[in-house]
């Protein structure tokens, strides 16, 4: 039988676009239009064209050297927490009991870091930095290191990147458990009269099993520490310097400090783009990998 | 290639001390299983033969007793210092292998050489048919090919001390069933391993194993021949779990060469004069040796209920006070009506006392 054809259901979705029309595309027209457009106050506003495109994009002019600037150390970034938190959460979570009492324990614990609101963990870690009433940053200055994150490049780094990884580790951890306990018992009882080692059970079996949460895990950090904002703004305020101004902070500074609003609705609208296709790169990726395994096409 | 002694083996998964029987999965059992044989363990869900498998392969420890292999005793040993193989009820792949790969994961993880770990793959291969595939993921193949890949990596060490079976046809389509099944007959007689299938199927069980284990409630009820359990059952539930319909196993009062069913009395082959008193005696007669007849005097009277066709026999339903019965239909005989009469064959006719056999005297010996 063939399906009836119904066109009234579109009228289902209109409220639904309604208000994604009013939450996300006016909004985001009005960026589009700010970025064609040049002011100086006094809602007058000038044509551009792409002007504020080109200058962004080309490395050699202000606006563009501070956009490739950010976007390289924001790249940085990201690399260097999930070089952490993957293989760290992956070990965390093989870490965990899988029985008992001790495995809700694991889990709430794991979970409060989850739970802090961004400015929060900034401030705990502004204050635990701090070399004079700081825990961490006193102590670490008593015992000969001298660390100071808001005047040493290196430090602040080194701060922040500490203070993803305690926020966010959990996160990866987290799934990479789900991953594990769905794993059937037969498969370990399998490796055990295989007489497969350690490394054989976590290469064989244990890893190919996590490869979708891993993918997920991965999608999500990276579009978390992509778009980070609060966190280092609290802490180290984009310093000492530039040196750990990211992408958002650079925005922020150029659309509210300067109040060039032609230049940061310019700069959204790229930020937007990479953001969109780095999304749609991982999506590709994993339907593609999920297909790969339901596709089972026969013994042929 | 071993002989495996079961000594006095029983198992809880509950802890503590002074445990009710009740408690056991496996109540204590001593038994042995002889190098190159086909065994099957068969019972219904949850009466622990999957339980006394992961005992014999290491994967459980067991509460109590010992199991040796050749007179060694290997209790204390893990699975992987063993030596056996055991092949899942779902498919196992290491999903990042290639279906060489899979076969060969047992071997490399032994440290064999290379040159002989390729050569008892692709006999391995060869056996299964599985070598136009060698090559490919093995994620990528049906249900059946990938439990193929498991009996696989259960055959391709050539020294194991056994190779269980934990149900492992569960997941394949019947006809292709048949086969593997008889694939595991060829292998067997081929490779002269010791095999123990654990099944809930009988016909599984009839058609792989030389010798039966029917395990019941935690208890090994009765080993033996396929025909030893269709015969002589030792145990009323292997009476009424082997045999398509069981067993009947009515209630009866038995004195000397007679049982007396619902007030009327049927002869015996073998004399029975001392039976427990306090015991619940029962006699049972596998469908196969009662067949309706006419009714006729001297016949016991049944009301038929219903007529099953299995295709080569009918079965009638027959009901004989509150007694529910099957017996065999003669082939062209047509039922004149609600009413028949059983006869039965008296030497297929055995007595039961608690469920357990009772041997009787045979008649020359009472002559």
């Amino acid at each position: 039988m063939d399906k009836t054809v119904n066109q009234k259901a579109w009228f289902l979705v209109l409220p639904v676009f309604a208000i994604v029309a009013f939450s996300a595309i006016l909004p985001l027209m009005t960026v589009v239009n700010y970025s064609m457009q040049d002011t100086f106050g006094n809602n007058q506003f000038f044509w551009n064209g792409v002007g504020w495109f080109k200058e962004l994009l080309d490395p050699s002019t202000d606006l563009g050297e501070r956009f490739f600037a950010s976007l390289w150390r924001n790249l940085a970034f990201s690399g260097i927490i999930l070089a952490i938190e993957v293989p760290l959460g992956i070990v965390v979570a093989l870490a965990m009991p899988r029985h008992g009492w001790q495995v809700a324990a694991c889990l709430v614990t794991m979970a409060l870091p989850l739970l802090i609101p961004w400015n929060v963990v900034g401030t705990i870690w502004q204050i635990f930095g701090r070399p004079d009433i700081g825990l961490m940053g006193y102590a670490l200055n008593s015992i000969g290191i001298n660390y100071n994150y808001v005047s040493n490049e290196f430090d602040a780094w080194a701060t922040v990147i500490v203070m993803d990884v305690w926020h966010w580790t959990s996160l990866v951890a987290l799934l990479c458990y789900a991953g594990l306990k769905s794993i059937p018992d037969a498969y370990y009882q399998a490796a055990q009269i295989d007489g497969a080692s350690r490394w054989a059970v976590f290469s064989a079996i244990q890893l190919p099993k996590m490869h979708r949460v891993l993918l997920i895990a991965v999608l999500l950090r990276f579009m978390d520490s992509f778009m980070i904002y609060t966190e280092p703004f609290v802490v180290t305020g984009g310093g000492p310097g530039n040196s750990t101004t990211f992408v958002s902070i650079e925005l922020v500074k150029i659309a509210l400090g300067q109040f060039d609003l032609g230049k940061a609705a310019a700069l959204s609208i790229v930020y937007n783009l990479i953001i969109i296709i780095v999304c749609w790169v991982f999506y590709t990726v994993m339907t593609h990998a999920g297909a790969d395994r339901e596709n089972n096409p026969g013994s042929a | 290639m071993a002989r495996i002694d079961l000594a006095d083996l029983a198992h809880t998964y509950l802890v503590g001390d002074n445990l009710p029987p009740e408690a056991y999965a496996l109540k204590p059992v001593s038994m042995t299983w002889r190098q190159g044989g086909a065994y099957a363990l068969l019972g219904p869900s949850g009466c622990g033969k999957t339980t006394l498998l992961n005992l014999i392969s290491g994967i459980v420890t067991p509460s109590h007793g010992k199991i040796l292999f050749d007179g060694k005793d290997i209790t204390p040993l893990s699975t992987r210092e063993r030596n056996i193989a055991q092949v899942f009820q779902f498919p196992v792949i290491y999903d990042t292998m290639t279906v060489g790969q899979n076969l060969a994961f047992p071997l490399k993880n032994r440290g064999v050489p290379k040159a002989e770990i390729d050569a008892r793959v692709a006999e391995i291969a060869r056996l299964l048919d599985l070598t136009p595939h060698l090559k490919r993921k093995a994620t990528r193949l049906t249900a059946d090919a990938k439990q193929k890949i498991s009996l696989g990596r259960g055959l391709v060490r050539a020294d194991v001390a056994a190779i269980l079976f934990d149900e492992p046809l569960t997941v394949i389509d019947p006809h292709l069933k048949w086969e593997l099944r008889s694939k595991l007959k060829a292998l067997h007689r081929a490779l002269d391993l010791t095999m123990i299938y654990v099944t809930h199927d009988q016909t599984e069980a009839l058609t792989f194993a030389d010798t039966v284990v029917v395990m019941h409630d935690g208890r090994v009820v009765q080993s033996g021949t396929p025909e030893e359990l269709f015969d002589k059952p030792a145990h009323t539930f292997v009476g009424y779990f082997i045999g398509s319909p069981g067993m009947n196993i009515v209630p009866a009062q038995v004195s000397g060469r007679e049982a007396v069913i619902a007030g009327h009395t049927i002869a015996l082959a073998r004399a029975y004069d001392d039976l427990p008193r306090a015991a619940k005696i029962e006699i049972g007669v596998r469908p196969e040796f009662v067949h309706v007849a006419p009714m006729a005097p001297g016949l016991l009277a049944a009301n038929i209920e219903r007529i099953d066709d299995l295709g080569r026999v009918q079965f009638a339903r027959v009901r004989i006070g509150d007694v529910k019965f099957s017996a065999r239909v003669p082939e062209g005989f047509s039922i004149p009506g609600s009413e028949a009469g059983l006869v039965f064959e008296p030497s297929r006719i055995h007595v039961y006392a608690d469920s357990r056999i009772v041997e009787g005297q045979s008649l020359e010996k009472v002559a």
